[in-house]
Parts: structure tokens; sequence; C-alpha cells
């Protein structure tokens, strides 16, 4: 299987219990990579928009684009 | 007349110093005189209504601001901060008060051209209301809404040529003191190597995969003007390695009186004559230093680099020639173990450009810290977890007195196979025949 689809089928696999994860829920997934190289998968998917980032202020965590509560659940519409 | 009206914030303004509240309601009245004529993005009145959900959360002692969200300009991981009000019926003004984190120049040397454009981007697409700056350092833009964000990254990238600041798990916005700019303490270029490793770390600023947030401060000297020591994961923090260079006459000269102690700093009231014995040789920490009446001596070997002699007689008194900076790692404010002040793990590092043996070491911490620390773990605390020892061996650093801390309190020592000759296999045979059973 294709890197990103491990991590896509990992975050689809999960979303029934959540919607964000840390970082360190990603290198997980591969024993075998460094983190670097882990990032650079992550920021891949960010840019072609399947990923986006979700940032509380002091943490980031990343979710599938569109998963969670978004910003128009705020009213923001 | 107020849109709010806010007794409780207003005591606030009696006080002898300058307030934040008088500062927001200039701001409002500003915003609805609107005398450039602006076509304002965001609610006009989000500054009134800033007020308001203050003044309730001081009457109820409890927050009204939720925090964290998706918001964010395109393929960053930080700069932006969302900021949502739990109350928008009744402050629909500061519904979304989202912030902005945007990177501040070197040592913050503002050119007034660059206060303007910024204050008219932020008058257009935000409440007008800054802080300069955040703790880390950063412009702080306070309050807008989403549609605005990519409209504001794009002015400030593409107009004003500077950057987003960092938030959320990445590298923070890094931040350096004037140093050599103004400063005749500075043992090496802060702004430079500030700049270099801004520039050289932009994905760590901008894509976020570490446990949690890290901070690099650079201080010229150990005064501290940005206390890198306290504040910063990374702290470089000049030095130097030959002797505090004196000029006997003009330390005479202070003795004298002919020149003010501090360059004339206490001068607001009259302390007495100057009395070298009592306010600088014996306030040396390490006590390294002897007046005879007419010479100053100082043991280099037991200097501490603390600066009072030299911050006392800047005239008499100068940083030595051979110059450089210590690295210290691992201070943090209190949120998991307590707040703690950096531990020195290199002692003098050259600082040359391109930083290569700096960069060297910051590399090795940041593998081991994105390894092995926890979820929001700093990397001192990932230090402490995991002992000082590990970091001087992630670091191929050589431990040597100056990391010790305190006498070890557990007797045993394990060695690792590598540090024993031949490591641990035996020639059982070779054995025998010394050692009879």
């Amino acid at each position: 299987m294709a890197d990103k689809d491990v991590i896509i089928d990992f975050l689809k696999s999960k979303s029934a219990a959540k919607s964000k994860f840390y970082f360190k829920d990603f290198t997980d997934l591969f024993p075998d990579k460094g983190p670097r190289e882990v990032k650079k998968l992550l920021t891949q998917l960010v840019n072609e928009e399947v990923l986006e980032f979700w940032s509380s202020g002091s943490t980031t965590m990343y979710g599938l684009k569109g998963a969670g509560k978004q910003s128009h659940a705020e009213g923001e519409d | 007349m107020a849109k709010h009206a806010t007794p409780l914030l207003d005591q606030l303004e009696s006080g002898p110093w300058p307030s934040f509240v008088s500062d927001i309601k200039q701001e409002a009245a500003n915003r609805a005189a609107n005398p450039k004529g602006l076509d304002y993005q965001i609610p006009v009145d989000c500054p009134e209504d800033l007020l308001g959900v203050l003044e309730l959360s001081y009457e109820e002692k409890e927050t009204h601001w939720k925090h964290g969200g998706i918001v964010g300009v395109f393929g960053y991981g930080g700069g932006v901060i969302g900021r949502y009000c739990d109350q928008p019926e009744k402050f629909p003004g500061v519904a979304h008060f989202h912030t902005v984190r945007v990177a501040q120049p070197a040592a913050k040397y503002y050119h007034s051209k660059f206060l303007r454009d910024l204050c008219d981007i932020w008058d257009l697409r935000g409440s007008g209301l800054t802080n300069m700056h955040g703790s880390t350092g950063d412009i702080v833009l306070l309050g807008t809404q989403t549609p605005q964000l990519e409209e504001i990254f794009h002015e400030l990238t593409h107009k004003m040529n500077v950057d987003l600041g960092g938030s959320g798990s990445n590298l923070r916005t890094p931040e350096a003191c004037l140093g050599q700019s103004r400063c005749e303490y500075a043992c090496y270029n802060t702004q430079d190597m500030c700049y270099q490793l801004t520039m050289d770390y932009q994905d760590e600023l901008h894509r976020p995969a570490f446990p949690y947030k890290f901070k690099f401060k650079f201080d010229g000297c150990p005064n501290g003007c940005v206390c890198a020591m306290a504040r910063s994961d990374f702290a470089v923090v000049g030095t130097w390695k030959d002797d505090i260079k004196i000029d006997q006459d003009a330390v005479k000269a202070y003795v004298g009186g002919e020149f003010k102690p501090n360059a004339g700093a206490h001068s607001g009231r009259d302390w007495g004559k100057f009395d070298i014995q009592k306010e600088v040789v014996d306030l040396c920490p390490s006590k390294c230093m002897s007046w005879d009446g007419s010479k100053l001596s100082i043991k280099t070997a037991d200097c501490v680099r603390c600066m009072h002699c030299i911050n006392t007689m800047p005239r008499a008194l100068h940083i030595g020639d051979e110059r450089g900076a210590s690295i210290l790692v691992g201070a943090k404010a209190p949120v998991v173990d307590g707040a703690q002040m950096g531990s020195l793990l290199v002692p003098f590092i050259s600082c040359e450009a391109p930083y290569d043996d700096v960069k060297e070491v910051i590399e090795k911490i940041w593998d081991w810290w994105m390894e092995e620390g926890k979820n929001r773990e700093r990397v001192g605390e990932t230090m402490k977890r995991l002992s000082f020892q590990k970091l001087l061996e992630v670091t191929d650093t050589e431990a040597a007195a100056y990391h010790v801390k305190e006498p070890r309190s557990n007797p045993y020592i394990f060695f690792k196979e590598e540090e024993v000759p031949g490591g641990w296999d035996r020639d059982l045979a070779a054995y025998r025949s010394r050692h009879q059973r």
C-alpha cells in the first residue's frame, strides 16, 4: 500500500472516535521511517488538500479535511 | 455612549499605569469615527464588544473565549490562532476573533513605514488592535475573521516582505537581542544568527512536526536581554574565554568618583560614595576579584561571567577578545513539570556564519526529541524524564564537570558494551588458563 494511503486509511479507520491526531500518531504508523520523512508525507497531503491542520495555538494536530468541528460550526459562514 | 457599560474595566484606568482599557476605548472611538473612510472588513464595533466580553468575564470570573480551530493560511500549520467567543449573540463583533502572529524584524528595528503599512492592513482587515509584542517577541495582531486570513497573508508576504510567525507544535518565531548593533557587550552577531536560523528552518516554523513548541533565543552576553536562558528551549548566550579586559586607570577614576557607576543609572537618589569593595568585589558570586587599593585583579578561571562588574564599571572593564557563545537547553515556563532554567550543554561554541556547528547541535536535539518526546512535552521535560546524560549521548557531547548539577545519589555505574575494552565477549579457554575452577 502506498504510504499516503496508509495515513488516509488510518484516519478513516479512527473516524468514528476521533477526527484530530498528533504528529506522533503518524510516526507510529511508519516505524522504519524517520520523523522528517513522515512530515514530508503529511505536508504533501496537506498541500493536496486531503489533510488539514488543527491548532489550539499551543499544539497542532492533523485531521482529514472536513472531518470534525469546522469553522462553520462556530457560525463562521 | 459606550455600547456596553464597563464599570469594572473603568477602574483599571484609574491606576498610575497606562491602561489597555483606555487603548481599546480609543480604538473603538476611532473606528466609530472612521476618519479615513475605510470599508471595514470585520465588524466596526469589535473593540467595544471586546470590552463587553471582558467586563462579563470580570463579573462572572469565567472566560468566554474558546480557542483552537482549523483557521490558518494554506500550507501553514502555524501563525494563526483561532479564537471564538462563547457568547456570540451578546458580542457579535468578537464572535470570531482570530489572532495572527507576524515575525518581528531582527532586534525589533522598525521603519515607520513598515508600522504604518502594518496598521493600514490591520485597520482594514482586523480589529485595529495589536499587541506589540507577544511573549515570544513577535508582532501579535488581535482579532480578525477567517475570510480575511488569506488576504492578510498575501499582503504581508507580497507587499511588506514579512512572514507569519510561529504557533502550535513547531519552531516559534526566533528572537535576538539587539546585539552588536548597539551594545558593546555583545559577543557575537545575534541578529545575524537569528536571521540565518530563521531562514534555514522555515519548514520547522511553518509545518509542525514537533511534540510541542520549541523556542530559540539569542542573547549577545549573559545580561540576557531576551532572557534566552530562562525562556527558550535552545538558548545561545554570548560569552568569552580569555580575561576580562581591565583599564586600571579607569577603575581608579570610578573609585575616585570621576565616573559614575552603572553609567549613572542609579543617580536618582544619593547612594553615597562609590565603594568598589562593597559594590563590586564583595558581590562577585564566585569571589574571583580583589582590589588592593590601587589595582583590580580578576582570576579568570573562577569567573562565572555574571556581568556585574562590567555593568557597574563599563568604562573600566570589558568583555574578553576570544568571543563565542554557550548553549543551554531546556528552559520553559510551568505547565507539566514546573518552570525550568536552561541547562548548560555546550560551554563554548564559535559563532561564525553560516553557524553550522550550532545547527549541528540543534538538529541532533530535534532528532532525539521528535523520536522520544511525548505529545505536548517540551524538550526540557524530555531531558528530565530521560536524563541529561541521554541528552549528552545524543548530541555526542562528552560529559564534563560543568554538566553536573549535584552529586549522584545512585552508587551503581552501568557500563555499556562499547565503553568496555573488548566488549562483553571473553575467550573462556584463555580465562580458564589463568583461573582454575
